[in-house]
């Protein structure tokens, strides 16, 4: 499944919880409890992404030429959304995740039901995927 | 003078000043307990700030029109409230700034600029907010001064012996909090003051969460300088007060420079105004101080008694309720103690809480409160937040606790 049908899928999915805010957060919440363990030996302040009041732990491996997310928080909200991206973006080779638009937050409103403080932790979180992936991506073209 | 509290107040008709606490967020009534961040406006402020501008518009002090005196009369109206609000000698002594944060750096960069030198050291507590200490931090790099932290016992109480052990004749100026916004402590500030001047230190009381509760009396607790901001207590944001003596004011160098702070100016020498003009540069904001005015009539129409407690009740009746929450860790358990509870609940990250709690149109605050010393004493990375103020309820409390209650459960 391509990045674009995997945003299309959580766009359909945020879509039927018709804006309602906390059904929404208690699905993102759900989202979130369906994330893959996350291998504690990585859980390390090198892994950390900055949110504002919680901590993202974020990392990523190669298999198969694909890039593989893993990714915890402390907050069950934080690990919602991060599970989103993961969806969204494991799975795939480096160059696809660099390249493909991110515009699920938009379209499923996320910032209206995050706020504009917990939007700059995504943003950032984002970033860092799009990092691991340019870090990938540069070593396989060696 | 004996003073009989009613016990219940009429709440209906001083809700129905404040609007906006009348809305749905999120699908449910809201209830506001961020009040420690700011308090909700009356309707008396928010007319006022409009009058104002419909009626009387006009910068203030140096016209001689109708508009200039009539703008200069509010303007100054609000001082003298002021100063009677706190019982200040006289009105002289009331500075407008923009609120605690600006006053405090006005005190630190004007006294702390002119009497800190080398070696000299500055005490503030563990519990205070940032605003009472990076511009002491600053302000100490740049005299090479010391700053000195006053220790606090787990209940979240200053250390009364380990600051009497601090102070000593390099002590040139103290800087409380008097009320923590994040404890709900209530510093014994009178005797921090008295403990102080035997020194010789010069002490600042910072008071935003202090004047929307309790009765302030500076002459009484002999502070020097007592710092506050109108939007805790009812009042428009942008507008606070910096009380001084006037010994002090006359003393110091003035802070920033322009318009209004000036007596004469000259490419070769400028002379300042008398105070409180002098630390008054630039055109103010009027309109704010005016609807300052109106909030310190609203509070003292319901009486600081009253107010207290009132908050009191909402205080106990939360405290009981929440200890029941199993793994309940209420943060600042002083015996005095202001309308505020901090808590962290185990195996809940309070930054969930308040996002699940905001779904219910529930207001609180969570984080570290601008207090990240105070985190990093009790060894949490952060807190949520209840505050009350007079407009709250029973019913919220009751409703807060029960909504909380369930979250807790579907989060554990
Ligand atoms: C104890 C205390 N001091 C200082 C401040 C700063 O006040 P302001 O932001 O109005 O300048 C606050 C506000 O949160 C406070 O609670």
């Amino acid at each position: 499944m391509s990045i674009k049908v995997r945003q299309e899928e959580i766009i359909e999915e945020f879509g039927l919880l018709d804006g309602d805010l906390e059904m929404s957060i208690n699905y993102l919440i759900e989202l979130g409890d369906q994330l893959a363990p996350f291998p504690v030996n990585n859980k390390i302040d090198d892994f950390i992404v900055k949110g504002c009041q919680s901590k993202v732990w974020l990392f990523a491996q190669e298999e198969d030429q694909r890039v593989i997310f893993h990714a915890d928080s402390n907050t069950v909200v934080t690990k919602g959304l991060v599970s989103l991206l993961v969806r969204v973006l494991s799975g795939h080779r480096a160059e696809e995740i660099l390249n493909e638009d991110i515009y699920f937050p938009d379209k499923i409103g996320m910032g209206r039901f995050i706020g504009s403080q917990r939007s700059n932790g995504f943003s950032a979180m984002i970033k860092q995927m799009k990092l691991y992936a340019l870090a990938i991506n540069i070593k396989d073209k060696k | 003078m004996t003073l009989t509290l009613k016990d219940q107040l009429d709440l209906t008709a001083i809700r129905k000043q404040f609007h906006v606490l009348d809305q749905s967020v999120n699908g449910n009534p809201l209830i506001y307990f961020d009040n420690a961040a700011t308090t909700q406006k009356p309707l008396a402020v928010i007319s006022e700030i409009s009058r104002y501008y419909t009626e009387d518009n006009a910068n203030i002090h140096r016209g001689i029109h109708t508009l200039a005196e009539r703008a200069t009369a509010a303007y100054e109206n609000t001082r003298k409230s002021i100063a009677q609000f706190i019982n200040a000698n006289e009105s002289e002594e009331i500075i407008f700034t923009k609120g605690t944060t600006d006053s405090i750096n006005l005190v630190a960069h004007s006294l702390g600029g002119s009497l800190l030198k080398p070696g000299d050291e500055v005490l503030i507590s563990c519990m205070e907010h940032h605003s009472n200490i990076v511009p002491w931090q600053l302000i100490c790099e740049k005299t090479k001064a010391v700053l000195k932290i006053i220790p606090i016992n787990d209940q979240g109480e200053l250390i009364f012996e380990e600051f009497l052990n601090l102070l000593s004749d390099r002590t040139k100026i103290v800087s409380m909090v008097h009320i923590s916004n994040t404890l709900g402590t209530i510093n014994p500030v009178k005797e921090v003051i008295a403990a102080a001047h035997k020194w010789g230190a010069k002490v600042l009381i910072d008071g935003a969460q202090a004047t929307p509760h309790n009765k302030i009396d500076v002459k009484s607790l002999n502070c020097d300088f007592y710092a506050f901001s109108g939007h805790k207590m009812y009042g428009p944001t942008g507008v606070g007060v910096l009380y001084g003596k006037r010994s002090l004011l006359e003393a110091i160098p003035p802070y920033q420079g322009g318009g209004e702070m000036i007596k004469e100016v000259s490419f070769t020498q400028t002379t300042y105004n008398e105070i409180p003009f002098k630390f008054e540069a630039g055109t103010p904001n009027i309109a704010g101080v005016t609807g300052l005015n109106k909030a310190i009539e609203f509070v003292q129409s319901i009486g600081l008694d009253q107010i207290s407690h009132h908050e009191n009740k909402l205080l106990l009746r939360a405290t009981t309720q929440l200890s029941e929450i199993e793994g309940f860790q209420p943060m600042g358990t002083a015996s005095e103690k202001a309308s505020v509870i901090s808590f962290n609940v185990e195996g809940v990250h309070p930054f969930d809480l308040g996002v699940l709690l905001d779904a219910k149109g529930i207001a609180i605050r969570t984080g570290h409160h601008c207090t990240q010393p105070l985190m990093d004493r009790f060894i949490v990375e952060g807190t949520a937040r209840a505050s009350f103020a007079i407009y709250n309820t029973f019913e919220e409390v009751d409703q807060f606790v029960s909504v909380l209650s369930s979250l807790i459960k579907k989060l554990r």
